[in-house]
């Protein structure tokens, strides 16, 4: 901010201050020339006004208030680029980017400025991450075993991941994967979930409408469906066969997907997107596009390896 | 009652007779939106899968149909009607008062129509597009012109003080208008604004909370320096209290916008300024409770026969309430807690029914009877049934938001041993069900003092010349 803006804040608000402080004075003293509580000697349709003085705990009010304002305005930032002499400031609101974020809050805590977000943080990681690290050297498999480690990671789920999955994790058919099934797109073990959660996962299914014509997808969503032992045409199902090589290059010959690639085992029937003939052929017309999203920098990889203990241990009873 | 003067300076009643009418008809239909909005809330299935009736589309209609069409109204008739009568003159202009009329009605019909069909630009308390928000200009403008020149042509000496504060909320208004408003338009019913960023974020508050200063505290404080005193029959307790809160009210409230926006991207220099300012706030806003229940002074044992004074005194203590609560809760360290939560909507609600309801109520039972030529109300009896359902309902409403808005703000803060948050926030939705019951509650309470009193106006205004006896016990000013 430049000199001039810091000066003309400065100037209207201490003279707004200060001209409350004047008019009150003013106010204070009897000017008027008529005698304390009788009538000013105005009627406006019936309605005469005194001239009574002010309340003494109204006024002694207004006086603290002011010098409180003057007093804050001087410890805190309030007069343009005067940063006040404490030094306070919410967080490090001037940074462009995470890793500018991360090296003005490291560069707080260092020196130990009065940034209450730095504070917090500061607080938070010297009281909790210990925490986190020791719960950390526990394999995922073992660790969910622990119903107290299992609570804490079901409380980081229901803040970070209920969005999408549903508080009961158990999704929702718009894309968003069912935990508790033992059915996994990219893999079920500790470390698969893990990775899913750090790096975040894009599946990706093309659209075949273009290629393949309202016709050849009828057929392959007829074949689809077979797969899962739906009772189809059988015409539209030899015919989707055949067209079913080029999905086999991702979802296998025997249609049962591949985790390498997150594609979907197609044969029992849990459906990421909805199962009806509708939708099915939806889903091969525009394909599809699921983006999971990467938590390694939000939540930490401690706090992901116990997030991942819980997922885990949601379908360990099936 | 005021026979004489009216004969004698042959005031414009019409158009403080239509926009009263008014004020009834869109209290009714602005609070039966908040009603079944309320009533959302917990049963979401009230919605009927009708696009045109769900929450996002019904709040802003909510929202603009109680502070623009019932208080817009109510601002309007009780404006025209004290600048005449403490000017001793008629209005300036009866074309423009008209106009004022038909154009501000065509501005809410407007609103009715396109924001339930989902137009809207977003800003809160702003929502109607451009096009509607010029016509709201033009007649802001003519009410301006047609307010101050009658001040101009008046026959006192001095201007009463229910005018400085009239005065100031239209003038600011219209600069907050204007200011806020400022689109460009892509297509007939959609614009963008040309602030950008934390800009834009600023200048909405500072529109969003002047709304509430100058619409909802200055106008009402105009209308509450005509109505009390000349329902209690005293004189305005201090002269020298109205000037020193007037000036300071309306210099400070236009800083306190940035205390919507604590611990957001607004610079912190911003946000501590607009802390500080709301703060000083307090004092004057006090200044203008004191001086209307002081002007009750050896006339105390008025309220216990004139339920219309009750709604006037009431109101006055529910807008000392409402303004000693918003400076605390710009207070940062506060605002951590209820920020966001359902104490703002309590808070709002203790001014808007408390405080404007309550006061433009008791302010149209003095008015109906004078602009119809009738000595007083159809029944007092239903004006005081009407006090108690509005006293008990506002009560309900905010108690049930107080507690619903501390709960919710806990909840969300409250960490386990390990750091993370104890509650989701579906479970703190959870908690505040029965709260929202007892709101919805509340309303329905306040929606049906508004029903009764649209019946006593019906009778009152329909009654045949000299059916309703005047009982002095009862007779106003």
């Amino acid at each position: 901010m430049s000199m001039f803006w810091t000066v003309w804040i400065s100037v209207i608000t201490l003279g707004s201050i200060l001209g409350c402080f004047l008019l009150l004075r003013w106010c204070l003293s009897n000017d008027t020339g008529i005698e304390e509580g009788a009538s000013m000697g105005h009627v406006f349709d019936g309605i005469e006004e005194l001239n009574n003085q002010l309340p003494r705990w109204w006024t002694i009010l207004f006086y603290i208030c002011l010098i409180w304002a003057i007093a804050y305005l001087i410890l805190y930032p309030g007069l343009g680029s005067f940063k006040g002499v404490l030094g306070w400031t919410s967080s490090n609101q001037g940074v462009l980017s995470l890793e500018e974020s991360k090296l003005a809050l490291q560069k707080d805590i260092d020196e130990g400025n009065w940034n209450e977000y730095a504070l917090q943080i500061k607080y938070a990681n010297e009281k909790f991450d210990p925490i986190f690290a020791e719960y950390a050297k526990t394999p995922v498999e073992l660790l969910a075993q622990n119903e107290g480690a299992v609570q804490v990671g079901q409380r980081l789920f229901l803040q970070n991941c209920a969005q999408c999955h549903g508080s009961n994790a158990k999704g929702a058919a718009s894309g968003f994967p069912n935990l508790t099934d033992n059915d996994w797109l990219y893999g079920g073990s500790g470390d698969k979930i893990k990775e899913t959660l750090i790096l975040g996962r894009r599946g990706a299914m093309p659209g075949w409408l273009g290629s393949m014509g309202e016709d050849g997808v009828a057929e392959v969503v007829a074949y689809t469906l077979s797969l899962s032992g739906r009772d189809v045409d059988l015409d539209l199902k030899n015919a989707g066969k055949a067209r079913f090589v080029v999905c086999a290059a991702c979802h296998g010959i025997d249609g049962k997907g591949n985790q390498m690639l997150g594609a979907p085992n197609l044969t029992d029937n849990i459906w990421l997107y909805g199962g009806n003939q509708k939708t099915v052929t939806q889903t091969l017309y525009y394909g599809r596009n699921g983006v999971m999203p990467a938590f390694k920098e939000t939540l930490g990889e401690d706090k992901v390896h116990v997030v991942a203990a819980y997922v885990f241990s949601l379908s360990q009873n099936k | 009652m005021s026979e004489t003067s009216q004969a004698k300076h042959d005031y414009n009643y019409k158009v403080v007779r239509q926009f009263t009418i008014m004020t009834i008809v869109w209290g009714i239909v602005g609070m039966s939106l908040g009603v079944l909005i309320a009533a959302q809330l917990f049963a979401p299935a009230l919605n009927f899968d009708i696009p045109w009736l769900t929450y996002s589309r019904l709040r802003p209609l909510h929202t603009n149909s109680v502070i623009f069409a019932f208080g817009g109204c109510a601002l309007f008739a009780t404006s025209y009607y004290i600048v005449q009568r403490t000017s001793q003159v008629r209005l300036f202009s009866d074309k423009l008062a008209a106009f004022t009329f038909w154009g501000w009605q065509a501005v809410i019909v407007a609103a009715v129509i396109t924001l339930p069909m989902g137009y809207t630009s977003s800003k809160e308390y702003a929502e109607l597009e451009w096009p509607i928000d010029i016509l709201i200009t033009l007649v802001w403008v003519a009410y301006c012109i047609n307010f101050f020149g009658t001040l101009v042509i008046r026959k006192t000496s001095h201007i009463y003080v229910a005018n400085w504060f009239l005065g100031a909320f239209m003038l600011t208004v219209a600069v907050l208008h204007i200011g806020n408003s400022m689109v460009v338009p892509v297509s007939f019913m959609k614009s963008y604004s040309i602030y950008a960023g934390a800009v834009d974020a600023m200048m909405q508050w500072w529109y969003g909370h002047n709304a509430v200063g100058f619409f909802l505290t200055a106008g009402f404080l105009g209308m509450m320096y005509y109505f009390v005193p000349k329902q209690a029959g005293r004189p305005v307790y201090s002269y020298r209290l109205s000037i020193v809160h007037f000036w300071a009210l309306i210099s400070l409230y236009i800083w306190a916008g940035p205390h919507h926006l604590h611990y957001t991207a607004l610079p912190d220099w911003t946000q501590s300024l607009g802390m500080a300012m709301s703060i000083i706030l307090f004092v004057p806003s006090w200044g203008g409770m004191i001086n209307g229940i002081m002007t009750l002074s050896g006339a105390w044992h008025k309220l216990r026969t004139d339920p219309i004074l009750r709604f006037l005194i009431v109101s006055l203590s529910f807008y000392g309430m409402s303004t000693f609560e918003g400076p605390m809760m710009a207070i940062k360290t506060v605002n951590a807690l209820s920020h966001y939560t359902d104490w703002t909507i309590g808070h709002v609600h203790s001014g808007a029914l408390g405080w404007v309801a309550m006061v433009t109520i008791g302010s149209i039972y003095h008015l109906v009877p004078i602009l119809f030529g009738q000595p007083k109300m159809h029944s007092t009896k239903l004006i005081n049934i009407h006090f108690w359902l509005a006293t008990i309902g506002v009560v309900l409403y905010i108690v049930a938001m107080w507690m619903s808005g501390v709960l919710q703000g806990l909840m969300w803060r409250a960490v386990n041993a390990d750091g993370t948050l104890t509650y989701s926030f579906v479970e703190s939705l959870e908690a505040s069900k029965p709260f929202y019951i007892v709101r919805f509650i509340g309303g329905l309470f306040v929606v049906t003092g508004m029903f009764i009193m649209a019946y006593n106006c019906y009778r009152t205004i329909s009654a045949p010349k000299e059916s309703i006896a005047d009982n002095p016990a009862t007779a106003g000013a």
